[in-house]
C-alpha cells in the first residue's frame, strides 16, 4: 500500500476529522436552502414551458391569463433585452450570453420541450397555475432533431440557421450552416505510422446516454428588485459571482446592481452553474415591485435543467506485444443540447491524459440537438471519454493476455512526462494508485460464476482561478473566516482547518462562512475541484497576513522589532526570551489600543492546479436470467495531494463513484420520437438508492502538490471518471462479452447475454 | 385549483352517503391519489377519507378466513407476524409497494383499486383466491379479486361503491405462496414484471408434490393474469426442472406485455418465466417446510 | 372557499392551522408553519427529503394532505434535538461526515430515527433497505449508513469503531 513520504509535515489540525462549522444547522433542519428563504410581501413566480421540442413561436397571447385574479405580471422574451452574442467564462467552460438568454426564455424558436416561453408572478401559486393554462402560444412545429445521427444527417433540420462549425482557430474552411457547432482535433505524431508499428490493434464504438446531475434540491430563487435598481438575489448556486455575471449579461445591466446571496445548496455537481429562473425573477420582481420567489418542480429540473451530454465515441488503439501503446485514434461526438457547448473539449483532452504515447489523433464534435442545453456535470466530458478509452484498454489487456493494471503501469504518466494536451506533470500519484489497487486484498480474490472484476483509471485537470478570503479575529480570540466559495460538500470544514493550522487556533473556535457578492471579493465558482485548492490558498494567505499583524501587535506591546517575534501554537513568542508568550486572545483583547481590529484579506488567482488521478476496482455479479447487475465490492484509490479533512475527501470519492455506478447501470433520459422526456421523475430516472450499493472502500494516496503550501490537489471530480469503464469491464468479464453502451440496464444486458 | 370538500366519515353508512356525490373520490393511504392530483388529475368535488372508520382498520384472522380492512396500511401487514407466516407471498408483495415511507400510508386495497398493471400486492391476492367485499348505496356484494380489474386503472366498482375489505380463505397447513417481481434497482421502482405462485402440497412416498397450484403474473398485460397452464405444469410434480421450465414457458406464452420505459415486451416475456420459476420454488420450499413441520 | 381548520400535535406542541383541502402536509409545514427543515425534493414520494413521522409511522409529508393531520401526532426534524442537545443520530452524522450538501439529511435523520425506534440493532442491510426511499446524491450512502449504525450502537450503550475503521 502507500507509504507516506517521511518528509510530510506533521500538522496539528490539518488532516483531522473536525466537525464542520455548518453541521449543526444541517442536522437540525435550520440550514436555509434555496426554497427555504422568504420575504414579507413575497409573491410567486412560475414558468410556462414549451410543449413541443422544436418550433417557431408565431405568437403568445397573455390577455386571458392577465385577467386572472391575483396575477401581477406576465413576461415573455419581448420583455427581456435583445442582447448581442458574447462569450463569458462559465466556471471551467464558457458560454455565449445570447444562448444563455435564449435558454432562459425562448425568443423566436423553442429548441427543446420544457424551454421557458413565458413567466408569471401571482399572489398565490394556485392563481399563477390557473393563469399559466390561459396563456396561448401558437407554435409552428419543426422536425425534431433528437440525436447525433439526426443532427448530422444530410439535409438535417437546423436548430440554428446561421450556426457554422467553429474550431479553436476560428471557423472551419468553407463553412456551411450545420448542427455541428465545434470541431476539436488533438493530434500528436503520425497516427497512421503509429498503427503500422502496432502488433495488436483493438477498436470499438461506445455510447453513453443523456444523464442528469440529480441533485436533490430543485433550483430555487428569491429576488427583491428595489425601485432604485439595486437587486438582491437569493439563489441556490455553485457560483454567486458567476450568476451575477450571467444575470447582468442576460438583462444587460451592470453587475454592481446585483447582490447575489448564495443560500445553502442542496447539491450541484455542475448543474448549478447555469442560470434558469434568476433573470426571470428579476424582471418579474421589477414589474410587480414585490419580492418574487421561484422554485422548480422535480419535473422541471429533469425536463429543463442541465443534463450531461449523451455521447458516441469510436476509438482504436495500437500496441506492441509488451503492452506499449503506439497509436490511438478516436472520434468523439457529444450532444450539446439546444445550444452549442458540450464538454467535448475536456473529453478530448482527458481521454488519454494518463498515458504516454507517440502517435495520437483525437477528434471531438460538438453537436446541437433538441434537448435541454447540457450543463457541466462533475469532470464534464471525462467520464464519457474514459468509458470508451479505458474499456478499450481493458479489451487490449485481454487480447495481450496481460493484467490490466500492468498494462496501465507500462504506459502511465509520471513526474516530468508531458500530458497529451501539453504541459508536463509535476509529482503525481498515478503509479502509486495503480500499485495500491494491484496489491489490494481482493484484487486477486477468487470470483464465483457470473461474477466479474473490472478496473479503470480516471483523470481530471482540476483548476485554480480566482478566490477571495477574509480572516477576522474577534476580541475573544475566536476567528471568522469568510470566502466567496459556496460550500457544496463540507468545504467550510477545510477552510476552518487551514485557518486553524496557520493561526494555531483549534478549529472549533473558527467560524467559516460563505459571503455574498457584496460582502466578499470575487470568487470563481465551486467547480473544477478548485475550492479547497484555490480558496483554501486564499484562506492560508489571509491567515498569514493576520499572523503578521498579530506579530506586529505583540512586537508593539513588547516594544520589540517584529523580526524578534515569532508565532507558534496560537501565541506570540519573544525570540529574545525576555517576555512570556502572548496568547491570541490577549493580543486581540487590546487590539483597540494597538492599531484596531486584527485580520487579513487575500484576493488571489491561483495558478498551477494539481492534476488528479484515480483508480477504481469493482466486482459485480450478473443474474444471467434477468440481466440484473449487483455491485459486490467497490474500491476507490486516488492521489488526493493532501487530505485536509479526510472524511470529506473520502465522501467525495464515495459519492463520485456511486454517481458513476448510476450512469453505468440505470440512469438515462428516455425521449420519445417527439423529443418529450418520458422519465421526468425519480421513479424512472433511476439514481442509485441505499440498498443498491455496498460500502465504498477508499484509499487515499497523498502525493503533495508542490505549488500549494499544504500540497492540496482537487479531489471532487476525478472519482466520477472511472466508474463506467470499471463497472462495464467487470460486467464484460462476468458475461464474456464486451459492454459498449451505458447504462447497461437489465433489459440491455439480457439482450447482450442472449445475443438478441 | 378547484374546490374540494374533505370529509371524514366515522361509519360505513356515512361513507356511503358521502360517496354518493357525483365525482366523489376515496382517500385511503393517498400515496397514488396525491401524485395524480399533482400530475393534473381533476380535483374531485368531494374527498372521503376512510381512515377514521374503525372497522376498516382491522386485520382479522379467523379459523376459515382472513379479512383485511380497506384502511390497513402496508406496514401494519408486514409487521403482522401471524399473517406473514400464513401468507408470506401476499405479505412480501405488499411490502414491495414503494418505500418505507409509502408503506406507512399506502393500503393494499388502494394498490388494488388504483388498477396499475404492475401493482405488487395484486398477483398474490388473486393467487390466494381473495375476494373483495364491496359496499354501495344498493347494499353489499362480493367479487373475486381476479374479476375486479378490467384494465389499467379500471375496475368493476359502480358509482358510489367501494371495497370495504379483502377476504382470503385461510391457507391450509400444507399451503404457501410467494411473490417475486423484477425491478432495475433493489427498491423504489415499479415492477417490470411480477409473479405470484400459491401452492398446496401433499406428501407422497417420494416426498411432497404439488396437489394444487395457482400462478398469477403482473406487469405483463393490462391486468394481472391467472396462468392456468403454468399451474397445470406444476400440479402433480415435485417441481423438477421440467415442470418449472414448462410453468415459466406458460407464463411467457400467456403474457401480453407492452414495451415502455420500464422494459421491452420481449424482456418482460423472458423474465416473467424466470420469476414464475423462482416464485414457484420459493412457495414450494415454504409449503414443504410447513408440511414437514406439521408432520413432526 | 372556506379553508379547513386543523388541530394537530407537531413536535409535542398543539398547533392550529388553516389549509386548503388540496394542500399537502409538506406545504403546510413549510409555507404556513415556517418549518422549512422538511424539504421537497420531488413531491411524488420518490426521494424521502420530506420524511416526517405521523402517529409513529414514517411517511412522506408530500403524500399526505394537511387536512388529514387532524388529531395526529407529527414529528419533524425540528423536534429531533431537544434542549439537552443533539440526538445521537445528529451527533454521529456530524462526527462521521454523514452529510455533504445536507439537503437529504433532515429526511434521513427522521427516517433513521423511525428505524431505531423499531429496531435498536439493525444490520447494514436493514438500514440500507429502510433508507432506500431517501435519496442522497452526494455521499454514495457509505457514511450515512455508518452514522446510523454508530448512533444505534451508542443508543444501545455500545462503543463502535471510529470513522473509516468501521467494518460491517
Amino acid at each position: 500500500m502507500n507509504s507516506p513520504k517521511s518528509d510530510l509535515p506533521n500538522y496539528k489540525y490539518v488532516g483531522t476529522r473536525s466537525i464542520r462549522p455548518d453541521g449543526v444547522d444541517k442536522v437540525t433542519g435550520r440550514a436555509q436552502f434555496g426554497a427555504d428563504v422568504s420575504l414579507p410581501n413575497m409573491v410567486h413566480g412560475q414558468v410556462l414551458r414549451s410543449t413541443i421540442a422544436h418550433g417557431r413561436i408565431r405568437s403568445i397571447n397573455i390577455d386571458k391569463a392577465m385577467a386572472v385574479d391575483g396575477v401581477l405580471a406576465i413576461i415573455t422574451a419581448a420583455d427581456m433585452p435583445d442582447i448581442e452574442r458574447r462569450m463569458v467564462p462559465l466556471g471551467e467552460q464558457q458560454a455565449d450570453i445570447r444562448d444563455v438568454a435564449d435558454n432562459v426564455m425562448a425568443r423566436d424558436k423553442v429548441l427543446y420541450h420544457g424551454q421557458p416561453v413565458a413567466a408569471i408572478a401571482a399572489t398565490s401559486l394556485a392563481a399563477g397555475a390557473q393563469a399559466l393554462e390561459l396563456i396561448e402560444v401558437d407554435y409552428e412545429p419543426l422536425p425534431v432533431v433528437i440525436d447525433l445521427d439526426a443532427a448530422q444527417a444530410d439535409n438535417a433540420t437546423l436548430l440554428h440557421d446561421e450556426q457554422i462549425t467553429m474550431t479553436m482557430a476560428g471557423p472551419v474552411e468553407n463553412p456551411v450552416p450545420t448542427n455541428v457547432a465545434f470541431y476539436m482535433p488533438l493530434a500528436k505524431g503520425d497516427v497512421a505510422a503509429g498503427f503500422e508499428q502496432a502488433d495488436v490493434i483493438v477498436e470499438n464504438s461506445f455510447e453513453t446516454a443523456t444523464v442528469h446531475q440529480g441533485y436533490i434540491e430543485p433550483h430555487a430563487t428569491l429576488v427583491d428588485a428595489q425601485i432604485d435598481g439595486r437587486t438582491r438575489v437569493w439563489t441556490s448556486t455553485q457560483g454567486p459571482f458567476l450568476f451575477r455575471t450571467l444575470i447582468a449579461g442576460v438583462l444587460d445591466i451592470s453587475v454592481s446592481e446585483l447582490q447575489v446571496i448564495p443560500t445553502e445548496i442542496g447539491g450541484g455537481f455542475g448543474g448549478k452553474l447555469s442560470v434558469y429562473l434568476e433573470p426571470l425573477a428579476v424582471v418579474l420582481s421589477r414589474r410587480c415591485s414585490r419580492p418574487v420567489k421561484m422554485v422548480m418542480s422535480r419535473e422541471d429540473v429533469l425536463r429543463a435543467s442541465g443534463p450531461a451530454s449523451a455521447s458516441r465515441i469510436w476509438v482504436k488503439i495500437g500496441a506492441r506485444y509488451d503492452g506499449t501503446l503506439v497509436a490511438i485514434q478516436a472520434k468523439l461526438e457529444f450532444e450539446a443540447g439546444a445550444f452549442k457547448g458540450s464538454p467535448v473539449v475536456p473529453a478530448v483532452m482527458t481521454m488519454f491524459a494518463s498515458y504516454k504515447m507517440e502517435h495520437l489523433l483525437l477528434e471531438g464534435y460538438d453537436v446541437v440537438v433538441n434537448k435541454p442545453k447540457a450543463s457541466a456535470y462533475r469532470a464534464p466530458g471525462a467520464p464519457q471519454a474514459a468509458f470508451a478509452g479505458e474499456a478499450l484498454l481493458d479489451e487490449l489487456a485481454l487480447k495481450l493476455n496481460m493484467d490490466p493494471i500492468d498494462l496501465r503501469l507500462k504506459n502511465a504518466v509520471d513526474e516530468g512526462d508531458r500530458a497529451v494536451y501539453g504541459p508536463a506533470f509535476g509529482p503525481i500519484g498515478l503509479k502509486q494508485a495503480l500499485q495500491a489497487v494491484k496489491s489490494h486484498s481482493w484484487y486477486d480474490a477468487p470470483l464465483a460464476a457470473n461474477q466479474g472484476r473490472g478496473m479503470a483509471v480516471g483523470f481530471w485537470f482540476n483548476v485554480g482561478m480566482q478566490s477571495s478570503a477574509s480572516v477576522r479575529i474577534n476580541e475573544d480570540g475566536a476567528v471568522t473566516v469568510v470566502t466567496g466559495s459556496v460550500d457544496v460538500g463540507g468545504s467550510r470544514a477545510s477552510m476552518a482547518l487551514f485557518a486553524a493550522e496557520e493561526l494555531g487556533v483549534p478549529p472549533e473556535k473558527i467560524q467559516a462562512l460563505v459571503g455574498n457578492t457584496k460582502t466578499i471579493g470575487y470568487c470563481d465558482t465551486t467547480g473544477g475541484s478548485r475550492t479547497t485548492f484555490a480558496t483554501g490558498l486564499a484562506v492560508v494567505e489571509a491567515s498569514r497576513k493576520a499572523v503578521i499583524e498579530l506579530r506586529n501587535r505583540a512586537a508593539m506591546t513588547w516594544e520589540l522589532d517584529v523580526e524578534q517575534v515569532s508565532w507558534q501554537n496560537g501565541q506570540a513568542i519573544d525570540l529574545s526570551g525576555s517576555n512570556p508568550p502572548l496568547a491570541l486572545a490577549e493580543i486581540t483583547a487590546k487590539a483597540g489600543h494597538t492599531g484596531g481590529p486584527v485580520g487579513g484579506d487575500a484576493q488571489i488567482n491561483a495558478p498551477h492546479a494539481g492534476p488528479g488521478f484515480g483508480v477504481q476496482l469493482c466486482d459485480v455479479e450478473v443474474d444471467p436470467e434477468t440481466g440484473y447487475t449487483k455491485i459486490l465490492r467497490y474500491l476507490v484509490v486516488q492521489d488526493v495531494g493532501k487530505a485536509i479533512h479526510p472524511s470529506y475527501v473520502e465522501g467525495q470519492l464515495q459519492g463520485g463513484a456511486v454517481q458513476g455506478i448510476g450512469m453505468s447501470l440505470n440512469e438515462e433520459y428516455l425521449y420519445n420520437a417527439d423529443g418529450v422526456l418520458d422519465d421526468p421523475g425519480f421513479l424512472d430516472y433511476r439514481v442509485p438508492v441505499a440498498s443498491d450499493v455496498p460500502m465504498i472502500e477508499t484509499h487515499l494516496i497523498e502525493v503533495p502538490h508542490p505549488p500549494h503550501p499544504y500540497g492540496v490537489r482537487g479531489v471532487g471530480e476525478t472519482p466520477i471518471v472511472p466508474p463506467m469503464a470499471a463497472v462495464t469491464s467487470a460486467i464484460s468479464h462476468a458475461i464474456g462479452k464486451r459492454v459498449t453502451q451505458v447504462p447497461m440496464s437489465p433489459p440491455r444486458l439480457l439482450s447482450l447475454i442472449d445475443g438478441d | 385549483m378547484s374546490e374540494m370538500i374533505y370529509s371524514v366519515p366515522a361509519s360505513l353508512t356515512e361513507a356511503v352517503q358521502q360517496l354518493a356525490v357525483p365525482g366523489a373520490a376515496l382517500l385511503a393511504g393517498g400515496t397514488d391519489l396525491l401524485i395524480q392530483l399533482r400530475g393534473g388529475r381533476p380535483v374531485p368535488p368531494n374527498l372521503v377519507d376512510l381512515k377514521k372508520i374503525p372497522e376498516l382498520q382491522l386485520i382479522e384472522i379467523g379459523p376459515d378466513s382472513i379479512r383485511i380492512g380497506a384502511g390497513v396500511t402496508g406496514i401494519q401487514i408486514t409487521d403482522h407476524a401471524e399473517l406473514t407466516s400464513l401468507m408470506p407471498g401476499f405479505v412480501e408483495g405488499v411490502g414491495l409497494i414503494g418505500s418505507t415511507q409509502v408503506q406507512g400510508r399506502a393500503t393494499p386495497i388502494g394498490n388494488l383499486c388504483n388498477g396499475s398493471p404492475a401493482a405488487d400486492s395484486v398477483p398474490a391476492m388473486i393467487a390466494a383466491d381473495a375476494v373483495c367485499e364491496i359496499i354501495g348505496r344498493e347494499g353489499s356484494r362480493e367479487l373475486p379479486v381476479g374479476d375486479f380489474l378490467t384494465g389499467p386503472g379500471r375496475h368493476c366498482l359502480k358509482v358510489g361503491e367501494f371495497v370495504v375489505a379483502l377476504r382470503f380463505p385461510r391457507p391450509r397447513t400444507n399451503q404457501s405462496d410467494a411473490y417475486l417481481r423484477f425491478i432495475p434497482r433493489t427498491e423504489m421502482d415499479l415492477a417490470v414484471a411480477g409473479a405470484a405462485v400459491n401452492l398446496i402440497l401433499k406428501n407422497t412416498d417420494s416426498g411432497p408434490i404439488v396437489a394444487d397450484a395457482k400462478v398469477v403474473i403482473g406487469g405483463v398485460a393490462p391486468t394481472a393474469l391467472t396462468v392456468d397452464d403454468a399451474a397445470q405444469a406444476l400440479i402433480g410434480t415435485s417441481l423438477d426442472d421440467a415442470a418449472l421450465l414448462a410453468a415459466g414457458a406458460a407464463s411467457t406464452a400467456a403474457a401480453r406485455p407492452i414495451s415502455d420505459k420500464r422494459g421491452t415486451a420481449q424482456y418482460r416475456k423472458k423474465i416473467v418465466a424466470v420469476l414464475t420459476r423462482r416464485a414457484a420454488q420459493v412457495a414450494f420450499d415454504r409449503a414443504a417446510q410447513q408440511l414437514h413441520g406439521s408432520n413432526d | 372557499m372556506a379553508k379547513n381548520h386543523v388541530t394537530a400535535s407537531i413536535n409535542g406542541q398543539q398547533v392550529d392551522y388553516l389549509c386548503d383541502s388540496t394542500e399537502s402536509l409538506l406545504t403546510v409545514l413549510r409555507d404556513q408553519l415556517g418549518m422549512t427543515g422538511t424539504k421537497e425534493g420531488c413531491g411524488t414520494g420518490d426521494c424521502g427529503a420530506c420524511s416526517v413521522i405521523c402517529d409513529g409511522e414514517l411517511i412522506c409529508s408530500c403524500l399526505m394532505l394537511g387536512v388529514e393531520a387532524t388529531g395526529s401526532k407529527i414529528e419533524t426534524i425540528e423536534g429531533v434535538a431537544d434542549s439537552d442537545g443533539l440526538h445521537p443520530l445528529q451527533q454521529k452524522f456530524l462526527e462521521l461526515a454523514g452529510l455533504q450538501c445536507g439537503i437529504c439529511t433532515p429526511g434521513i435523520i427522521v427516517a433513521a430515527k423511525a428505524l431505531l425506534a423499531r429496531n435498536s440493532d439493525p444490520t447494514e442491510k436493514e438500514v440500507r433497505y429502510w433508507l432506500a426511499g431517501n435519496l442522497c446524491r452526494c455521499t454514495g450512502y457509505d457514511k450515512i449508513i455508518r452514522s446510523v449504525l454508530a448512533a444505534a450502537a451508542q443508543m444501545r450503550g455500545e462503543e463502535i469503531a471510529v470513522a473509516g475503521e468501521l467494518t460491517v
